[in-house]
């Protein structure tokens, strides 16, 4: 009885079910990827599937996949970013799908400070920051004064800013390709600190502190939303507007200030990355970054916890990464983004898998608790 | 002139179709931010069908069977958010979000792989229909007249009578005010969603194929759409819910994005010397000046984005 109380409990916790939910998802998401490989071209599906999910282990050497570790490294810093900002905004009742232009203009700020303006690294940052806390602001004013729907505006102001950056870096991009100017032949000292990181990836130039930046940043944002009174007081305000407002919380300076801190971290996470000097910003780009966009996939699949969303990006970005490296000649690399898409669909479905969950557990605990008084009864009956 | 007029009604056009599908789908009650996606999935089927008609094939099968596969797949597609969000209760933002990157990215995958199937060197996404997208225009005097602008306002009258005269409509917006009280009177709250869901889905694939036949005669389905399902989001807003108002807005904001395509014909335009990116700002940066005016006095269904529960009364 003590075990089927037990096994009742493990599925009722929320962390097993969150785990186990996302664990579902992905592999749901995998299977319909593999099938879509299957039909495509069923020769090559099971090399493609397994080069998605090996990405670095592809490589024989052991130098040569640590190197390429530490590239899905760099690359997963700014998902993390945005996934940390997409559920900080959720966790406050407010779907931040501006992630991506957050992103946009944070590229845009560090890339303009660097490049144009010859300031060091850390400047950069703070801009690339500033300039996403103002347009996740904007957002927020928005929603908090005029009403509108945080998705559309945010919508908007994605492709505002794509063009806008796309003007704005125009002015100090390589003169025969639509590429900015690289930071090791402009200034140096715009490039992250790496103190030295990089040995452990065979050195790998790209690995800085942003890597470790980012996890302490999450660890942060756990902080603040679960341990501090701000923290409360923003879900409380996302749980009920009205209820916060009656309470006394400044619910307008909530939902702003949310906006901010999120469009905040996105940003950020666009200035850890380009300020690596890892890839340089297209000045024709034509559509916004998918950054943005996975972070929604890892924000959810980590289930909206900040230390949940480092396991998860990494696997998004280790898969995306990974479908570069299927056979061209059968397959687009794009398949990695068809199975994160897959994944966020599915991640919509989390909440019947846990009810499910919950009501399975339930059933069991009911059928063993009758057993159990059954048995208690022939029991007693048996004594008598 | 002639150019942006042209250029206007077929942008509305679009606009008006899709605008139309989300607000089917709001009154129902379902959120539909996925219409992006869907927009995408309707270009993917009218494409295809244009590929592969034969040539020499007349006009109006042409057209017929273009309109048929672009809502055929939207129809088909639309299916994803009404089973997610109306069976399973999901969070319809986040449902719609992940169709508008899901759509993109199968779309690509599927044209992809189709293009290096016919040419291993081909690994690009673009389908081209130079010649079947003949078929929609017809040149008078300079104007070329697209017979999707006839279906445009065919939709919207349609929409109109739809949702005001009939008892189907009546019900449908009742679902998506108060879905407790349609289901006391014996109205079937999930079978009208579906139905608001897939009517979206109808709209919505017909619009992308229209969208990608305005002005081009190939697309990259790497793209998308570039953000027009968002933008006719925010006509319906604009709109009000209501689909005259729709249309009005339509009509505004396809001004705006026609003039990115044509503003070099307009010397005082020319003049200004802008960079092409503010002409393609515009839509958004004037749809987002709108809403923050026009969001105030919402009219939006009481019940959107709630999912609806039998048991909870």
């Amino acid at each position: 009885m003590k075990q089927g109380k037990k096994s009742g409990s493990i599925w009722k916790n929320k962390g097993v079910q969150s785990l186990t939910a996302s664990l579902l998802c992905i592999l749901i998401g995998l299977l319909v990827g593999y099938i879509v490989l299957l039909i495509i071209n069923p020769a090559g599906a099971t090399e493609a599937i397994k080069t998605i999910v090996e990405n670095f282990l592809y490589y024989p050497s052991a130098a040569a996949r640590l190197k390429y570790l530490g590239n899905t490294l760099v690359k997963t810093v700014p998902l993390i970013m945005c996934s940390l900002s997409i559920l900080f905004a959720y966790k406050v009742g407010l779907f931040n799908i501006g992630a991506a232009g957050q992103y946009v203009v944070g590229a845009g700020a560090s890339l303009y400070c660097a490049l144009a303006l010859g300031m060091p690294w850390y400047v950069c940052l703070i801009a690339a920051i500033v300039a996403g806390c103002v347009l996740g602001g904007i957002s927020g004013a928005l929603k908090a004064y005029c009403n509108v729907n945080e998705v559309i505006s945010c919508i908007m102001l994605n492709w505002i800013s794509l063009y806008a950056v796309n003007m704005l870096l125009a002015g100090v991009k390589e003169v025969a390709s639509p590429y900015t100017l690289t930071l090791a032949s402009t200034n140096k000292d715009a490039i992250l600190p790496s103190l030295g990181l990089g040995q452990f990836f065979s050195n790998n130039q790209y690995v800085t502190i942003a890597i470790p930046l980012a996890v302490i940043i999450s660890i942060v944002v756990w902080v603040v939303l679960e341990k501090t009174m701000f923290g409360y007081e923003l879900k409380a305000t996302g749980f009920n507007k009205f209820a916060a407002k009656y309470c006394g919380m400044k619910e307008k300076r909530n939902i702003i200030l949310t906006m901010v801190i999120a469009g905040g971290l996105a940003a950020m996470g666009a200035g850890m990355f380009y300020l690596t000097g890892f890839e340089q910003w297209q000045t024709t780009a034509s559509a916004v970054p998918a950054m943005g966009f996975n972070g929604i996939a890892a924000a959810f699949l980590g289930g909206l916890n900040p230390i949940g969303a480092i396991f998860s990006s990494y696997f998004i970005q280790h898969i995306t990464n990974g479908g570069a490296y299927v056979d061209k000649t059968m397959y687009s690399a794009q398949i990695a983004d068809f199975i994160s898409a897959l994944i966020i669909y599915l991640c919509g479905f989390v909440l019947f898998f846990k009810s499910f969950m919950d009501k399975r557990a339930d059933r069991k605990a009911e059928a063993k608790a009758l057993a159990a008084k059954r048995a208690a009864e022939n029991g007693e009956g048996g004594d008598k | 002139m002639v150019l942006l007029i042209q250029y206007t009604l077929i942008f509305a056009s679009v606009l008006i179709l899709v605008a139309l599908g989300g607000c089917f789908s709001e009154h129902s009650g379902v959120i539909n931010i996925g219409l992006e996606g869907i927009m995408v999935m309707g270009a993917l089927g009218g494409a295809l069908m244009m590929k592969f008609l034969p040539a020499g094939t007349p006009a109006p099968v042409i057209i017929l069977a273009v309109v048929v596969a672009a809502m055929g797949l939207g129809l088909v597609y639309s299916l994803l958010l009404a089973v997610a969000a109306i069976n399973f209760k999901a969070d319809q933002t986040l449902v719609g979000t992940a169709m508008n990157l899901l759509g993109t990215a199968a779309a690509t995958v599927f044209v992809k792989a189709m293009n290096t199937a016919e040419n291993v060197n081909n690994v690009s996404s673009t389908i081209q229909y130079i010649e079947p997208k003949k078929a929609f225009i017809v040149n008078i005097a300079g104007f070329e007249f697209n017979w999707f602008m006839l279906l445009a306002v065919i939709a919207l009258v349609l929409a109109y009578v739809t949702l005001y005269k009939t008892r189907f409509g009546l019900r449908l917006c009742a679902c998506g005010e108060h879905p407790q009280a349609a289901d006391s009177v014996g109205i079937n709250v999930y079978k009208m969603r579906y139905a608001g869901v897939l009517i979206s889905g109808v709209l919505g694939g017909l619009g992308g194929i229209v969208y990608i036949t305005a002005g081009v005669s190939e697309w990259k389905f790497e793209n998308g759409v570039a953000g027009f399902g968002f933008l006719a989001l925010a006509v319906m807003i604009f709109g009000q819910w209501k689909p005259t108002r729709i249309a009005l807005a339509a009509l505004v904001f396809g001004l705006f994005r026609a003039l990115g395509n044509v503003y070099t014909g307009f010397d005082f335009l020319a003049a200004l010397n802008l960079p092409s990116g503010v002409y393609n700002m515009l839509p958004y940066i004037i749809s987002l000046v709108i809403l923050a005016f026009t969001s105030g006095k919402s009219r939006a269904p009481k019940a959107e984005g709630i999912p609806y529960d039998k048991g909870q009364r």
